[in-house]
């Protein structure tokens, strides 16, 4: 029976990202097709003057531009399902190549940053909400709400002023020194190069979790058997660990898998800010040269990553939590 | 000492009045102040230029005031779109099941695909510039506040004095005329306003990667994103006092959106 239920929540989940892909490749496809911008005009840039018109018109039909939408559409589906996705007039490589490649960057720097603005977003929004209407707790509230109307890359640059210009503790940009061959790179390098972005990323990403902890603490700590527990002595941290920190966890660690889409976006910014060479770069980069396929798989990509995060939010809930767990799925 | 309702009342006069302050500034300043200027270039905040000069000696609080009147006006914009979408869409979606199954798919369509990625995808579709960010931000920001529309028109249709309506014979359009409208618009408002802190953050993201607003406005992803290439050499005023007059502008609407809905709502007037 139970089988039976997860199969057909597999099947569900499954039908559900297949259409959504779908839907998201005709619209950003439809999209990015009736461009004003001539990919081949960004594609040569300042070379104009040194490619003849035959030229323009041999890269013209190497890329099919001259076929109609709806049969570049259906080219551009058969690379998608081969599994390639294109290749990147960037890079001059398979598309899907350079999104792994990129990807595995950018995974280091939304993976640091998503544990550090979760552990810190909540132990802060549990200081918070124990210490309701206190100095502690405006400071805590303040703080987030400042945070959620600041642009997240002007921070990065006033990290940039202060850690790397002033103190010189950090290097101002890129995932690795420069002039280094790649295999050289020291671990150590890389995660020093990681710091900035990484925190950048994640003090904007501290508010959510903390505001939604605190909100979560507060009713908790209204609650009957929390009362209950007050009167047989229990207080302070004892009191929130023992009958608290379950209840709050759970949506916690869910609302912050459910947060996909921000953090990437926040990725964009960072790694422009940080020249950081990540997925997020790349995006910025295709966007600008007027790379297509790029810019699809990114899309693309990037819907998976947020359905992810989605879907993992939606299974923690019914896996972790024993009342839902013995519901129907 | 005020009770709590005037002091809303005041916090909400104080942001309409700085906000204006603001606009106006940026509006009727004569552009003398944004011109080239090179005998004071590369000045640190001083007296005469309180948020110092770039590297054509202009003038960074005249470019700065330009910037956030122009952030505002696309908000304004951009906020006005979407909260009409948000409307349109959660009063289709109250016609029948089918209507409702597609705007919940739609909204689920949107939210799919991170903001900026989409941010970057329609301002791209649009060749750049003005039109593309304002259908860009218009066409995402909408989502969110179509929910809560929804839900909120699922509710009141579910009323009884709904129900009596119709049994009365009311067309839906009266209904929707007579009991949904009336109960959405406050809604309605406060979503629009707290719209504002979303859109002017993304339309200075979106600008400040290249993608927005041309580079010859003086608009605030602009400075950031020009400012960039003179940090190394130490000019942090460029950056710092900009961002910070946005940060400043955006904490303001959510102020005022906020304390609208304070006001608005008794049950939420009378807790802290």
């Amino acid at each position: 029976m139970h089988y039976r239920q997860l199969a057909l929540y597999i099947i569900r989940k499954s039908i559900k990202l297949a259409t959504l892909l779908i839907a998201v490749s005709i619209i950003s496809f439809t999209l990015i097709s009736y461009s004003p911008l001539d990919p081949v005009q960004s594609y040569i840039g300042a070379d104009m003057t040194r490619v003849s018109p035959e030229q323009r018109e041999a890269i013209t039909e190497y890329w099919g531009l001259n076929e109609p939408k709806v049969q570049q559409f259906f080219n551009w589906g058969k690379n998608v399902l081969r599994g390639d996705l294109g290749t990147s007039l960037l890079y001059r490589s398979p598309v899907s190549e350079t999104i792994a490649e990129r990807f595995l960057a950018s995974l280091a720097l939304m993976a640091s940053a998503w544990v550090l603005s979760g552990v810190f977003g909540f132990l802060l929004g549990i200081i918070s909400g124990m210490k309701e209407g206190t100095w502690v707790d405006r400071l805590i509230k303040g703080y987030c709400f400042t945070l959620a109307s600041t642009p997240a890359f002007w921070m990065g640059l006033l990290l940039v002023m202060l850690f790397s210009v002033r103190l010189g503790w950090f290097p101002i940009g890129l995932g690795t020194p420069a002039g280094v061959r790649a295999e050289d790179v020291s671990f150590l390098e890389r995660v020093r190069h990681l710091v900035l972005p990484a925190l950048t990323l994640s003090i904007t990403g501290v508010a959510n979790v903390a505001l939604h902890t605190r909100q979560k603490l507060i009713e908790v700590l209204q609650s009957d058997y929390v009362r209950f527990a007050k009167a047989k002595g229990e207080h302070g941290f004892i009191l929130v660990w023992r009958h608290g920190l379950r209840n709050i966890s759970l949506p916690a660690v869910s609302l912050h898998f459910a947060s996909f889409g921000e953090l990437f976006g926040g990725a964009v910014l960072a790694e422009q800010v940080f020249s950081y060479p990540g997925l997020g770069q790349a995006v910025v980069q295709a966007g600008l040269s007027g790379d297509v396929p790029l810019l699809l798989g990114i899309v693309l990509f990037s819907t998976i990553f947020v359905f992810t995060g989605n879907l993992i939010a939606d299974l923690l809930y019914k896996i972790i939590d024993p009342r839902i767990r013995k519901g129907p799925i | 000492m005020l009770n709590l309702r005037q002091r809303t009342a005041v916090i909400i006069i104080l942001a309409i009045v700085l906000l204006s302050v603001i606009m106006l500034n940026g509006i009727f300043m004569d552009n003398d102040r944004l011109t080239v200027n090179l005998d004071s270039k590369n000045n640190a905040p001083s007296l005469n230029h309180l948020f110092g000069t770039d590297w054509l000696g202009r003038d960074m609080l005249a470019r700065t005031l330009k910037g956030l009147t122009m952030s505002m006006g696309v908000g304004l914009l951009a906020a006005f779109l979407s909260a009409w979408i948000a409307l349109m869409l959660s009063l289709l979606a109250s016609l029948n099941k089918t209507f409702d199954y597609m705007v919940t798919w739609l909204i689920d369509l949107i939210l799919s695909v991170p903001h900026i990625v989409l941010l970057i995808m329609i301002s791209f579709a649009f060749g750049g510039g003005f039109n593309g960010v304002v259908v860009g931000l218009a066409l995402t920001h909408w989502p969110s506040l179509a929910r809560l529309l929804r839900s909120e028109v699922l509710q009141i249709k579910s009323a009884e004095y709904v129900g009596v309506s119709q049994q009365l014979g009311k067309s839906k359009l009266w209904i929707l005329r007579h009991h949904i409208i009336p109960h959405l618009a406050p809604q309605l408002f406060v979503g629009f306003i707290l719209l504002f802190p979303h859109v002017i953050l993304h339309e200075a993201a979106i600008t400040f990667l290249g993608f927005g607003l041309s580079t010859d406005q003086p608009a605030i992803g602009v400075i950031l994103s020009e400012s960039m290439r003179y940090l190394s050499t130490g000019l942090w005023w460029l950056a710092f006092f900009p961002g910070l007059s946005l940060l400043l502008m955006v904490a303001l609407f959510d102020l005022l959106g906020k304390n609208i809905h304070k006001l608005g709502g008794p049950f939420q007037g009378q807790r802290g």
